[in-house]
């Protein structure tokens, strides 16, 4: 019987903790003290308190880092769990502070509480290497997007795709689930490192194979990957704007952290390659199939969208595509390019999220008709969704070009001497290429239509303007200054020698 | 100092962003002083070097991580180059001066457009370069899609995916590149020092030419480059020819061959007679020349001759280029400035004064108007630049074609009978432009526009004597910019094409 020390459990769980003590409170307050006021007050009460609970967690994060590891990986603290940690929390922070003009709901308390405890999920999944504790964040997480997704009780639309996610979330919970099983009873072992000690060896056990095909399914779900793509259209179009963009930037950063901490720690050993030629089985070439599955049709069907949104859901599979390169790379320098990319790629999804927000509130709905002429109507929101978009589309000098520019050299030199995966990258830079064609189609509305015929100037709530500049800036400025990113995650990989 | 030349973009650019709604004629003045300060600076560095050796502009670590330096510099190749943008660049703001709509963010994205086109020619870091690079495609497509004219969204489209696909294969090659070389740098003369194998080079090279050469209006990936010219305002296909194509062939060179030098040497097998890529680049750059001026002899809208003529006459950079000898190369670079300050001005007369006044630009409508008559200065200006453009001497485009003919004849004899045929049809297709666009044919009785044009302005006589003035100067003195081009291709940077493939 190995001796627990509760008090040292509680001091690494403290943060998450922060963060569910923040959402009771923000619960409490807002059913026994806001009743009477208006929704605006309430949420801008509530998103207040959680903000502020977010900060906290950070501050706690930032003034005494922890380096531990409890009970063989069910708790983990170190520099780089703590950077994920502090990036899900600010993605957090914004998107609260995004949701304070939205009027979808009454029940305000219920929606700050669940982000908060969906961001409590995320950042236990950040911080351990134990199936068990994974498996539960990770239904924590998904439960809670589930009912983000429904929140918007007035739109048939919004249960529809919640059920959507539900369904194909069980399924893909159940198949991580077996393959978590196998594992287990392949290792005697439920801690990632034991894991792939025990696993190692020359051969393939064919149980393995099915153990990695079934949780690369699992995480393929989380992180919308062709195949398992299907209910991400759904969910970005019907949720409520904030839920749709907590699900498609906070969650991905966790859930890529995750993914790649799983394979690169628990399957190491059985990597096998992709390379062209020599196809070596292991998780490496499902991945492969995997990304260029992603790659390829997330860009083709995106041209063919007309509501920004589910351009936006296609777009986010292409790029989940890109980001699995990273994971197959497997390699230090890899998992710096990964968090970089999977960062700036959220900012710039969460601010797309925020102008559609804006525009529909206004237009009724986010169809690419609704944003003709938008440079004309608002000119600050249009720039800063052309940042976003562009950012998106890989142009220099924002964040999105170096983050693909990085992820491309490192999956390159992650196998010295070998271009093995250069087919991939070729596809990838390929593929970037025709998803320039319909983030401009956006644009073009934006700045090239005329504005429709007798309608209003756009006005953009003052907290989303401030909100929406800031990432603007954020996406420029880690664009032209990587170093100031990128200088942290090395460091942190540095240390905590993953 | 030279490197203010980007910053001032960039800076008048930001300017005219804060400017109040409404005040044109303060963006037109405020963008045309950007421009001007930039050529200034350029005319300056100009004068003070003229050795045309490679100097560090600047430098500083800009992504450790990777080897990535903000390093800029220029040899006597850039320099040119930045003085043609700055001169185009003056021109243009000068031709667009009668647009009206949207006014400031049209000079927004000029700016833009030009800064970046200023970063290009100064990169030394390949990473930046690349940056620059990929920066011209967004301004340049709204340009044309924003105040075009004919088809303008599509082919503004069409020249930002052209331009995105050739970019797509520089950067596949550059990654290639700084990854087999492992030398954690993206310094161009570093990584033209690493001995890459021959079997990679023979893979890269294409790759990387081809990705730049799209931009050039190689034949037959030249195919955005007329609608892209024809659906853009007077300005921006200014740019486009003027400045754009020869980002293009800037790379071609400066990339591709100095850092891929073995590419260009034999394959070591015939297929069709062509024993390299060079040869076949060679060939392709003929048909280019050929085919440029075949179907620009046999166009309805005036534009469109213009249009294809930039096809012909690029076809010579790319031909010069493939020669690789000194008198050869020499001569693609000036003509690189030469096309850039002829097109600029051909299509500143048919877009703006012919197009913008008569609202048409179809040969057989503008034949009836008898334009010599009604708008002689446009006709004028017309009749030297096309003397210039079919490479009469004391132009600069003779000087240029004349050294690019020799290399060739040095190279492949057979090939320059055919570029002598180009360049007979290259006579055939601007006299016939001129004489139906401005001379009433024989038996029509002319019928002047009614109501009557305005006159040409103020502006549009500058900018159209500042264009002539500069071919003049540098066909009659051409040993001006040779001065220049000649120490730069002497230096070390080419080293690898010089002991490589250079006869």
């Amino acid at each position: 019987m190995i001796a627990i020390d509760y008090a040292q459990f509680l001091r690494l769980a403290l943060p998450e903790a922060i963060v569910v003590a923040t959402a009771l409170i923000v619960m409490g307050t807002d059913f026994l003290l806001m009743r009477r006021c208006s929704t605006r007050v309430r949420f801008a009460v509530a998103a207040g308190i959680a903000s502020i609970g977010c900060v906290a967690a950070i501050v706690r994060i930032v003034l005494a880092p922890e380096v531990a590891n409890i009970l063989n990986g069910v708790l983990v603290a170190n520099p780089l769990t703590n950077l994920v940690q502090i990036a899900v929390l600010t993605l957090t922070i914004f998107t609260l502070l995004l949701s304070v003009d939205a009027t979808f709901s009454q029940h305000i308390g219920e929606f700050v509480l669940l982000l908060l405890v969906a961001t409590a999920a995320m950042m236990f999944l950040a911080g351990t290497q134990d199936l068990l504790v994974i498996f539960i964040s990770l239904e924590l997480l998904s439960l809670s997007l589930y009912i983000l997704t429904a929140f918007n009780k007035s739109s048939a639309q919004s249960w529809e795709a919640a059920l959507k996610y539900f369904l194909f979330g069980g399924m893909s919970a159940a198949f991580l689930l077996f393959g978590f099983s196998l594992l287990y009873g392949l290792s005697n072992s439920i801690s990632l490192p034991l894991i792939a000690a025990a696993i190692h060896g020359p051969a393939l056990n064919p149980l393995l194979v099915i153990a990695i095909v079934t949780t690369a399914i699992g995480f393929g779900f989380k992180v919308a990957a062709a195949p398992f793509h299907f209910w991400a259209p759904d969910v970005y179009q019907a949720a409520p704007a904030p839920s749709a963009a907590f699900i498609a930037s906070g969650s991905k950063v966790a859930s890529f952290f995750l993914f790649f901490q799983v394979m690169a720690l628990g399957f190491a050993g059985a990597e096998g390659t992709a390379a062209l030629p020599g196809f070596v089985r292991g998780w490496v070439p499902v991945l492969a199939l995997m990304a260029a599955a992603s790659m390829l049709l997330g860009n083709l069907v995106a041209i063919r969208q007309s509501s920004l949104r589910r351009l936006l859901a296609y777009s986010a599979i292409a790029h989940a595509g890109y980001m699995l390169l990273a994971i197959m790379a497997h390699a230090q320098q890899s998992l710096a390019a990964l968090l970089y990319y999977v960062v700036t790629y959220a900012l710039a999804t969460l601010g797309v999220f925020a102008v559609i927000a804006v525009v529909e509130q206004q237009t009724g709905d986010d169809q690419l008709s609704s944003f003709d002429g938008l440079s004309r109507q608002a000119p600050v929101l249009s720039l800063c969704l052309a940042i976003f978009i562009l950012s998106l589309a890989g142009i220099p000098p924002l964040a999105g070009f170096f983050a693909k520019f990085y992820l491309f050299v490192t999956v390159l030199n992650a196998a010295p001497g070998s271009m093995g995966l250069l087919w991939l990258v070729v596809l990838a830079i390929v593929m970037s290429a025709v998803s320039l064609y319909y983030y401009l189609r956006v644009l073009k509305r934006v700045y090239v239509a005329p504005p429709a015929a007798g309608s209003a100037a756009i006005r953009t709530p003052l907290l989303s303007q401030a909100l929406l500049l800031l990432l603007a800036f954020a996406v420029v400025l880690f664009g032209c200054a990587p170093q100031l990113l990128l200088r942290w995650i090395e460091a942190a990989i540095q240390v905590s020698g993953l | 100092m030279l490197a203010w030349t980007i910053y001032i973009s960039f800076l008048g650019a930001a300017g005219l962003l804060l400017l109040p709604r409404g005040s044109i004629a303060l963006a037109r003045i405020l963008a045309l002083l950007t421009a001007v300060v930039g050529f200034a600076i350029t005319l300056t560095y100009f004068l003070q070097h003229r050795t045309g050796e490679m100097l560090t502009i600047a430098r500083v670590p800009w992504i450790p991580v990777l080897g990535i330096e903000y390093h800029l510099a220029a040899d006597g190749i850039s320099l040119i180059l930045i003085l043609l943008t700055g001169m185009i660049a003056i021109t243009g703001i000068l031709f667009s001066w009668n647009i009206e709509e949207r006014v400031k963010e049209f000079f927004v994205f000029y700016l833009l457009l030009i800064g970046a086109v200023y970063g290009v020619f100064l990169s030394y870091d390949l990473f930046l370069l690349f940056v620059f690079y990929e920066i011209v495609i967004i301004p340049k497509y709204f340009l044309i899609a924003i105040w075009g004219s004919t088809r303008r969204e599509y082919g503004a489209m069409k020249l930002a995916l052209y331009s995105f696909v050739g970019s797509a294969m520089v950067l596949i090659g550059l990654i290639a590149a700084y990854v087999v070389a492992g030398a954690n740098t993206t310094s161009l003369g570093r990584l033209a020092q690493y001995p890459f194998s021959p079997h990679f080079q023979m893979l890269a090279f294409p790759l990387v030419f081809v990705g730049f050469a799209i931009l050039a209006g190689m034949w037959p990936l030249h195919t955005w480059a007329p609608t892209g010219h024809v659906a853009a305002p007077t300005a921006a296909s200014m740019l486009l020819a003027g400045v754009v194509m020869k980002l293009g062939a800037y790379g071609c060179l400066r990339v591709a061959m100095v850092l891929f030098p073995l590419g260009l040497g034999p394959w070591g097998f015939h297929v069709f007679g062509l024993g390299s890529w060079r040869d076949l680049f060679a060939l392709l750059a003929v048909i280019g020349i050929i085919y440029g001026a075949l179907v620009a002899l046999v166009q309805k809208d005036f534009k469109f001759v213009i249009g294809y003529s930039s096809v012909s006459h690029m076809g010579f950079v790319l031909l010069g280029l493939m020669t690789l000898n000194q008198i050869g190369i020499s001569g693609a670079v000036l003509q690189m400035f030469s096309h850039g300050i002829l097109a600029g001005l051909l299509f500143a007369v048919v877009g703006r004064m012919v197009y913008a006044r008569t609202h048409t630009r179809d040969l057989a409508a503008l034949n009836e108007m008898n334009l010599h008559k009604v708008i002689p200065f446009a006709a004028v200006a017309f009749i030297i630049v096309g003397m210039a453009s079919m490479g009469l001497p004391g132009f600069s485009g003779f000087v240029a074609e004349l050294m690019i003919l020799i290399g060739v004849w040095r190279a492949y004899p057979l090939l320059a009978l055919c570029v002598g045929f180009g360049l007979i049809v290259g006579v055939v297709y601007i006299w016939r432009a001129m004489q139906k666009a401005f001379f009433v044919s024989a038996g029509t009785v002319p019928a002047p526009p009614n109501p009557p044009l305005p006159p040409i302005t103020i502006p549009e006589r500058l900018g159209a004597i500042i264009l002539i003035a500069a071919s003049v100067l540098v066909g009659l003195y051409p040993q001006v910019l040779l001065n220049v081009i000649v120490p730069a291709l002497n230096s070390p940077l080419f080293d690898g094409l010089r002991k490589g493939s250079w006869q």
